[in-house]
């Protein structure tokens, strides 16, 4: 199709720069004693020193240097870590990493909803940012209004809606509607019509994240398109997305961020590929030899976690058509428990897909007895759709629910669609979106006319 | 700046400094921004209900009439030898607006919290939203006040050129105290609870029901220093021509704008964290 955002490398055509940036956040235990004031007066009066320091620190970072990101304490995270970048004007760059690599915390302060701790940006340009389509859209207002409201919520004119108004609502195609509640849409039309505003934003800089995972396939198409007009005018783009497909398609450059840091930055291609085929960190297996390091507590250790083919064999990649294993293998220490055993399946969004539990193998509500057990579970193939798939493993005890052993996302593996080749005979491309597979039986049966008029009657 | 030849606007985004003012042109680059959720707000609030706009006025002559009959009739509070209903009329009219667009205010930062962690335009739109948003209401009610004033048969004096002063200081008072705690719940959802009671408290420390003159001379500074006496007084002296009692105008004036100053700093200040916080 069209060619990728080109650009021509040059200091002095800068649009966004990024020096040294880290965000540092407080997190949870500590901040929530204050969350009402009694609690945090009665804290207050017992270690005022305490409670001063805590709360000069949200704003005070003096202290704070990027040397002491990796000093990783209880109560603080840096979910960005001295990044730095340059983009280009006109330039298409996607930024993609794992779920906490830091992509959203970049967007939020690129998009100035959150400030830097360390570091600086410097963006040359009108800035606006897509971290959601349909930002304060209301269920009461009409079309129109919405219209009027989300464009100027993005940063727009009053008068800039106004010239574009007509453009607007021939894109989204509700022009029916326009003078009803937003209530009364289809969930459809709302997105429809919402991205239309965005789409017709006219910042030198655009942040979008994800923003494409709505609609359905045609708008998606659609709004691809937009956005690919949108990179041959010359404006920068900073996609972010976890669409690999999309991602290739719209960007000329690529970012990865792992850790909180940039791994990799370079073409497209290289990157994706390098991101793909790492697995993005992903390990199919993981062991404890140690049985007294190993996870779990006196009672039950996990001595190792695996996914298998069905051919037995222990790797990053799965066919999509076969059914795959996942086997968790165990030291029981104690005699008699009853044990719980279960996986969490995540998507690479973090989206949990499933849970599966141990119910049928004959050992569900038995006693066991001391020894090494492997339980093993089988997604079937074309259950799961394409993509990453993290898998989260769980023994807990049957009776009193406490649990044993817990490894969040202690595997990962790859899920991918080999036969491209029939995909390609019947013109689909291969992603149909979606958490699950559905290749399910249909059926086509041709009613005549006059079958149908018969059937009725 | 060394990067640009021509003059595109250049943003830079560091670490926050300690203490700003409001930014007044960015503030007023987003006006149009501003128009719309004053819009939106109004028009929501009175989305599918029968009465619509019709609440702004049933709400204070429901209160007028309450009070007309517990303080004027039972408890026969002296008013300065005005009729009770007009003398509370020309009170809960004002008030009305300033309790309610301070609820309205202090609570915004927390009912938009969706909105704050997904865009960004001035915070402050949102506890200012609410302060003019509630304006139409007062207009509508106003007409309230007339019809009272007809029924009554009073003709203001030349107090009257005094209004816009009251109707602005009834417009600070809330900005500043909305600002204030709307940054304040942030961190502290006691905000929440407490604004009924606040709310009770300047009922009864304002001459709402009762006359300021029934107030001993020795507390008075004291009382003056609630602006809301500032601008009840006020509009008792423009609206049915009693004397301008300036010992209560002018402190209660000055608290007002210190309270929109220490607002607005508090605001910014905090502005940063918000959505950390939150």
């Amino acid at each position: 199709m069209a060619p990728k955002g080109t650009y021509i490398m040059n200091a002095n055509n800068i649009a966004i720069e990024v020096k040294g940036l880290g965000k540092r956040y407080r997190i949870g235990l500590k901040e929530e004693r204050h969350e009402n004031m009694a609690s945090a007066l009665v804290d207050f009066i017992k270690s005022p020193l305490k409670n001063y320091r805590q709360y000069r620190s949200l704003y005070d970072f003096s202290d704070i240097s990027p040397e002491k990101m990796d000093e990783e304490s209880d109560d603080v995270i840096w979910p960005l870590k001295n990044i730095s970048f340059n983009v280009h004007e006109g330039e298409v760059v996607g930024v993609i990493g794992r779920n906490g690599a830091g992509k959203s915390t970049l967007l939020k302060i690129l998009s100035k909803i959150t400030p830097p701790t360390v570091g600086e940006v410097r963006l040359k340009g009108r800035i606006s940012s897509l971290l959601e389509v349909g930002t304060g859209f209301h269920n009461e207002l009409s079309g129109r209004e919405n219209v009027y409201l989300n464009g100027t919520i993005l940063g727009m004119r009053r008068r800039e809606v106004d010239r574009k108004f007509d453009e607007i609502v021939e894109f989204s195609g509700v022009e029916k509607f326009l003078d009803t509640p937003v209530k009364r849409y289809s969930s459809g039309m709302r997105v429809r019509l919402a991205f239309a505003v965005s789409a017709h934003l006219e910042p030198e800089i655009l942040i979008i994240d994800e923003v494409l995972a709505v609609g359905d396939a045609d708008f998606q198409r659609k709004c691809l398109d937009k956005m690919q007009d949108v990179g041959q005018e010359g404006r920068t783009v900073l996609f972010v997305s976890h669409n690999m497909n999309a991602i290739t398609r719209l960007c000329g450059r690529v970012i990865l961020l792992e850790g909180g840091r940039v791994s990799m930055d370079g073409p497209a291609h290289d990157v994706v590929s390098h991101y793909m085929s790492s697995g993005a960190g992903l390990s199919p297996e993981k062991v404890w030899p140690d049985l007294a390091t190993a996870p779990g507590d006196q009672a039950v250790r996990v001595v190792g976690v695996r996914v298998k083919s069905d051919d037995g064999q222990v790797r990053r990649w799965m066919d999509i058509h076969k059914p795959v294993a996942l086997e968790m293998e165990y030291e029981v220490l104690e005699e008699g428990v009853e044990l719980l055993t279960y996986y969490r399946i995540y998507n690479e969004e973090g989206v949990m897909i499933c849970t599966t539990v141990d119910q049928n193998s004959g050992w569900y509500d038995r006693p066991r007895q001391p020894g090494r057990y492997v339980s093993r579970a089988w997604i079937p193939g074309n259950l799961l759709n394409e993509g990453l798939v993290y898998v989260t493993t769980v023994i807990k005890n049957r009776r009193t629910k406490a649990r044993h052993a817990s490894l969040r996302e202690a595997i990962g593996f790859q899920l991918i669609n080999t036969l491209d080749e029939t995909n390609r005979q019947t013109g689909n491309s291969g992603s149909y979106g979606g958490v699950i597979r559905a290749v399910w039986p249909w059926e086509v049966e041709y009613l005549s006319d006059n079958e149908w008029r018969n059937a009725v009657v | 700046m060394n990067t640009s030849v021509d003059n595109t606007d250049i943003t830079i985004l560091r670490p926050p400094n300690r203490w700003e003012f409001i930014d007044f042109k960015e503030l007023k680059d987003y006006r149009d921004l501003l128009w719309s959720m004053v819009w939106r707000s109004i028009k929501v609030l009175y989305a599918q209900t029968i009465m619509g706009l019709g609440w702004a006025i049933l709400n204070p002559f429901i209160q007028i009439i309450l009070f007309s009959v517990i303080f004027g009739k039972i408890a026969k509070l002296p008013t300065d030898g005005v009729p009770y209903v007009l003398f509370s009329t020309v009170a809960v009219i004002p008030w009305t607006y300033m309790s309610q667009a301070m609820t309205q205010s202090s609570q915004s930062l927390i009912t938009g919290q969706m909105m704050l962690g997904k865009v960004y335009f001035p915070r402050l739109i949102f506890p200012i939203t609410p302060v003019l948003a509630k304006l139409v209401d007062f207009a509508v009610s106003l007409l309230l006040l007339v019809t009272i004033m007809i029924y009554y048969q009073v003709a203001p004096n030349w107090n009257l050129i005094f209004l816009p002063y009251f109707v602005l200081l009834m417009v600070i008072i809330p900005t500043g105290v909305g600002m204030f705690l709307s940054a304040f719940a942030v961190r502290f959802r006691d905000v929440k609870h407490a604004m009924p009671f606040v709310i009770s408290l300047l009922v009864y420390t304002a001459p709402i029901m009762y006359s300021a003159s029934s107030i001993p001379a020795d507390y008075r500074f004291w009382y003056s220093l609630n602006p809301v006496v500032a601008v009840i007084e006020g509009y008792r002296a423009c609206l049915l021509g009693t004397t301008l009692e300036w010992a209560y105008i002018v402190p209660g004036t000055v608290v007002a704008i210190v309270l929109l100053f220490v607002g607005a700093l508090y605001f910014r200040r905090m502005e940063r964290v918000f959505v950390d916080v939150l």
